[in-house]
C-alpha cells in the first residue's frame, strides 16, 4: 500500500559493527501469561468469556450450534464495518459516515441490478462508491485538515441524502436470486457472511501487523508529528485509512443488501455507533495508537452475544438498551488508560 | 577546528513577521566533534537548528555541507545527506516497540515472495535493533515492549540510537537531557560521546553550562541572532560562556 520514501540514498540495512557484549535486549519481558496480561485484548477477552458464561446460565437455548451460528451471522455486518473503523480510530480519527455510506452503496448496487446492469458490475460499483466516499473523507481530513468528526458528520448527511435521492426513499427490491448468497448462503456449510468477515479480518490483521503501512497507522495515532518527521507521508496514510473505512462499509452493505434482498436507503442508521462501540470494547484507544483488529472482533462478538442473550432472556428491549450502555461504560472504565 | 567544516552556515537571516530571529548568523561544525550551541533564550538557537536540519527555510544566507552549497528543503533532504535531528519532544511513536521505532519509515521487508507482498521482517529488524543498542551501550529491557513503557532516559536513548543509525555525518540534539534525572542524564551524555566516537558529529543545544563543558569539544555562542563567539571547551569556564552569551564578549581572564 504505502511504500517508504526515504531509503533512496540510505543503506536499507546498516550493518552494525560486531559487538563483544551479549545481546542486551533479547531478554524476555516475562512469562507468556504476563505478556498476555498486558496485551490490549486481555480485558475484552475476559469480558466476552464472562458474558458468554452468564448467558449460558441465564438462557438454556443460548449455547446451541444453531443459536451461536445465528449470533455470528448477526455480528458479521457490524464486525466488518468495525474493521475500517479500527484503522481510522488507530490514527486518532473517527468515521461517523459509515452507516450512511452503507445505505448509499447498498441502494446503488441494488438499483443497478434492478435496472439490468451486469450484477458483478453493480457489486463493483457499490464497493467503489464506498471506497470513493472514504477517499473524499480522507481528502478533507488529511489535506484540507478538517476535524474528522465534523467532516464525517457532514458526509454522513450527504451520503444518506444521496441514498434517499437515488432510491426516491423506497427500498429497491427485485434483486437476482443469486444475490442471496452473500447474506444467506453458505460454502461447505459455513455461512457466507462469516467467511467474508473472517477474510476481511485476516487481510486487515496482516496489513496492520505485518506491513509497513500498519506501523504508520499506529505511529500516526501515537505521535503524528514524530511520524511526519520520520519522513512518512502522513497525509497519504490517512487518506488510505478513510478509504479503507469506506470500503469495509460497502462490503458490509453488500452483505446487508443480500440479507434483506433489497437496497434500503434507511439501512445502517446508528451502525457507526455500534462499530465505534465494538472498536472501543475491543481495547482500542479512542485517542489512537493502541489496539488491534482482533480486539475489535472480540468487541463485536461481545456486543452480539449481549444483544442475542438479552433477547433470549426475553428482556424488554428498552431495558436491554440501558443494560448495553451500562456494560459499555463498565468495560471502558475497566480498560481505561493503563499506560505507565 | 581545522580544515573544512562539515556543515557551515553563513549569514543566515530568518524573520517571523517583524521579529528577526536570526540576523546574519554564522555557524560551523567540524567532523567528529561534539559542538555545543549555546545562547540565552531568544538568541535563535532553535531557529538555526530548524534551518540546518531542513525543518525551516532561511530568508537569506548560505549553507555548505563539506564545502559545497546545499539546499536543505525538508527534513527528508537533510536525512538523505546524512543529517538527523533528535527533537526535544522525543520524536518517537509511543505505541511501537524500540525496534519498530528505529526502522519507522524504513522498514525492512521479508526476502522473497512475502517481501514483495509487503511483509515486514520483524525478526531481522528486532535483531539488528538489539545490535545497534548494544553497540552504543544502550540497555533496554526488551526491544519488543512499547516505547511508552520505557523511562524518559531510555526513550531519549532510543531516539538518539535511531538518529545515529540513519545519519552518518551529523546529529542535532535540542536539549536532549532537559527532562531527565541525574543518572539518566549521565547515561545519555555517555551515549552522545559514543555517537561521536563512531565518527558522527553532534551539535548539542544546552542551557546547562557545566554539562556543555563536560561533554562538548567546542562551543559556538549565539546572541541576538548572531554568532558572537567560538571557543574550545578546554580551558574555558562557565563564567566565560555566560559572559559570551549575555554580553557577547569573551571575558579573557576567567574570574579566579
Amino acid at each position: 500500500m504505502s511504500s517508504n520514501n526515504l531509503d533512496v540514498a540510505r543503506p536499507a540495512d546498516p550493518s552494525p559493527l560486531p559487538s563483544g557484549s551479549a545481546s542486551v535486549g533479547s531478554a524476555s519481558v516475562g512469562n507468556p501469561f504476563q505478556t498476555f496480561r498486558h496485551s490490549p485484548i486481555f480485558f475484552p477477552l475476559i469480558g466476552l468469556v464472562a458474558v458468554i458464561v452468564i448467558m449460558i446460565f441465564a438462557s438454556g437455548s443460548f449455547f446451541s450450534v444453531a443459536n451461536l451460528t445465528n449470533v455470528m451471522r448477526q455480528v458479521s455486518i457490524n464486525a466488518i464495518v468495525a474493521v475500517g473503523m479500527t484503522f481510522v480510530i488507530l490514527t486518532g480519527g473517527i468515521d461517523l459516515s459509515v452507516g450512511a455510506v452503507m445505505a448509499l452503496a447498498g441502494t446503488i448496487a441494488a438499483g443497478m441490478m434492478v435496472h439490468g446492469f451486469e450484477p458483478v458490475l453493480a457489486l463493483v460499483v457499490g464497493l467503489g462508491v464506498g471506497f470513493g466516499f472514504g477517499l473524499f473523507n480522507g481528502l478533507l481530513v488529511a489535506y484540507a485538515r478538517m476535524p474528522p468528526i465534523i467532516v464525517t458528520l457532514a458526509t454522513m448527511g450527504v451520503a444518506r441524502g444521496l441514498a434517499l435521492m437515488y432510491s426516491g426513499g423506497y427500498p429497491i427490491s427485485g434483486l437476482p436470486k443469486w444475490m442471496r448468497f452473500f447474506g444467506n448462503g453458505a460454502v461447505w456449510g459455513v455461512q457466507t457472511p462469516i467467511i467474508i468477515t473472517l477474510v476481511v479480518y485476516l487481510v486487515a490483521w496482516v496489513v496492520l501487523e505485518r506491513a509497513p503501512f500498519g506501523r504508520y497507522v499506529y505511529a500516526i495515532g501515537g505521535n503524528e508529528t514524530a511520524t511526519r518527521l520520520s519522513g512518512i507521508k502522513v497525509g497519504r496514510a490517512k487518506l488510505i485509512v478513510y478509504a479503507v473505512s469506506g470500503l469495509t462499509a460497502a462490503i458490509a452493505a453488500i452483505v446487508l443488501t443480500s440479507r434483506l434482498m433489497s437496497g434500503q436507503p434507511n439501512a445502517g442508521i446508528g451502525f457507526e455507533l455500534d462499530a465505534i462501540a465494538a472498536v472501543v470494547l475491543g481495547g482500542t484507544a479512542i485517542a489512537g495508537g493502541r489496539g488491534s483488529v482482533i480486539g475489535t472482533l472480540i468487541g463485536a462478538l461481545l456486543l452480539g452475544v449481549l444483544n442475542n442473550g438479552l433477547n433470549m432472556m426475553g428482556l424488554d428491549p428498552y431495558v436491554q438498551n440501558v443494560i448495553k450502555g451500562g456494560i459499555i461504560l463498565l468495560a471502558i472504565f475497566i480498560g481505561r488508560e493503563r499506560r505507565a | 577546528m581545522s580544515g573544512t567544516p562539515l556543515l557551515e552556515a553563513r549569514g543566515i537571516v530568518r524573520r517571523f513577521g517583524h521579529v528577526q530571529a536570526l540576523g546574519g548568523a554564522d555557524f560551523s561544525v567540524y567532523p567528529g566533534e561534539i559542538c555545543a550551541l549555546i545562547g540565552d533564550n531568544g538568541a535563535g538557537k532553535s531557529t538555526l537548528v530548524r534551518i540546518l536540519s531542513g525543518a525551516d527555510r532561511p530568508d537569506a544566507g548560505e549553507i555548505l555541507l563539506e564545502g559545497k552549497p546545499v539546499d536543505l528543503a525538508s527534513p527528508g533532504t537533510a536525512q538523505q545527506m546524512g543529517i538527523a535531528t533528535v527533537y526535544q519532544d522525543l520524536a518517537l511513536a509511543p505505541d511501537l516497540s524500540p525496534a519498530d521505532n528505529l526502522y519507522l519509515g524504513r522498514e525492512l521487508l521479508r526476502p522473497g515472495f512475502l517481501g514483495s507482498l509487503g511483509f515486514v521482517d520483524r525478526r531481522r529488524m528486532r535483531r539488528n535493533a538489539t545490535e545497534q543498542f548494544s553497540r552504543l551501550g544502550v540497555k533496554l529491557r526488551s526491544p519488543r515492549v512499547a516505547v511508552a513503557t520505557l523511562s524518559g532516559g531510555q526513550r531519549q536513548s532510543v531516539a538518539i540510537t535511531r538518529a545515529a543509525m540513519w545519519a552518518d555525518k551529523l546529529i542535532f540534539m535540542d536539549e536532549p537531557t532537559a527532562a531527565l534525572g541525574v543518572i539518566q542524564t549521565e547515561r545519555v551524555l555517555n551515549l552522545i560521546k559514543q555517537v561521536r566516537d563512531q565518527g558522527i558529529a553532534v551539535v548539542l543545544i544546552s542551557h546547562n553550562m557545566p554539562q556543555v563543558l563536560e561533554v562538548a569539544d567546542r562551543v559556538e555562542v549565539l546572541r541576538l541572532g548572531q554568532r558572537v563567539a567560538q571557543l574550545p571547551t578546554l580551558g574555558s569556564s562557565v563564567e566565560q560562556l555566560v559572559a559570551a552569551m549575555t554580553s557577547g564578549t569573551l571575558a579573557k581572564e576567567p574570574a579566579s
